[in-house]
């Protein structure tokens, strides 16, 4: 069946970035104001399910060719080694620390290890969200 | 001068609130599906617009602390919020609800003729 969703899908193109950009921003404020991974994961996830909403699985599979099992594994990786790289210095499992550096734009920066434990965090609910999703869409 | 703000910020806020009532109002006084949407799907936004931006402008100008969410959300909602109004909309034609019955004029009735005329075939 031929449909005509001109209007859903050009707002799509143009939201999809806005929602993303928010999830980064939620992602990357988590540390010291509310966010963090498990919010940025989940707000990328729907924005895909809005780009899914919009045009059909084929071409949003097209789009962003990724098998999102592995994304989730690739996410549960990160998490653990994160906290494994804590016995290369001598402390418990688990355990993070931070720093203060002089970055060429943004000056003087906090960097933290616990952003990497968040990005397995947010890898594995991207990935765990969009798993579901597509394995009930492809129902037929 | 900041009491005068501060009032400024107040009427834009009620403003939003009124324009909110305004649209719930609406929805249970008006006929159909398709005069609900149109009374829903623009004065709720210009009400919850409304609200936000007398909460931004207090934000910024009283206690000096800008940000940009609330922008983001200004965009967000303008974008998203009509074309939701239009898909519900075209939704509840498509799924054949009836319009009220004093309404006069239906230009999309034979184009739906027609394209139903094609899948029966």
């Amino acid at each position: 069946m031929k449909t005509n969703d001109l209007i859903l899908q050009t707002a799509t193109k143009i939201t999809v970035f806005i929602i993303l950009t928010y999830s980064l921003n939620l992602f990357f404020a988590g540390h010291n104001t509310p966010g963090g991974g498990f919010i940025g994961g989940l707000i990328s996830a729907a924005a895909i399910v809005l780009l899914l909403l919009a045009f059909d699985m084929k071409t949003v599979k097209k789009a962003l060719p990724f098998d999102f099992k592995k994304v989730a594994a690739l996410g549960l990786l990160i998490a653990t080694l994160t906290a494994m790289g804590s016995f290369l210095f001598d402390v418990p499992f688990l355990s993070h620390t931070f720093g203060y550096f002089d970055l060429p734009i943004f000056g003087k920066t906090e960097l933290a290890t616990a952003v990497l434990f968040d990005t397995g965090v947010y890898l594995v609910v991207v990935g765990v969200t969009m798993t579901i999703i597509q394995t009930i869409g492809e129902d037929e | 001068m900041t009491e005068m703000l501060k009032i400024l910020f107040a009427v834009i806020i009620l403003f939003g609130a009124l324009l909110s009532l305004l649209s719930a109002i609406g929805i249970i006084r008006l006929p159909d599906v398709y005069t609900r949407n149109h009374a829903v799907s623009k004065s709720a936004t210009l009400g919850v617009l409304s609200i936000l931006l007398g909460t931004f402008l207090y934000f910024w100008v009283i206690e000096g602390y800008m940000n940009a969410r609330v922008i983001l959300g200004f965009v967000f909602l303008f974008l998203t919020s009509p074309v939701a109004g239009h898909l519900i909309s075209r939704a509840a034609y498509n799924s054949k609800v009836p319009l009220w019955e004093k309404s006069t004029q239906d230009d999309l009735k034979n184009k739906a003729r027609s394209t139903k005329g094609k899948v029966s075939q």
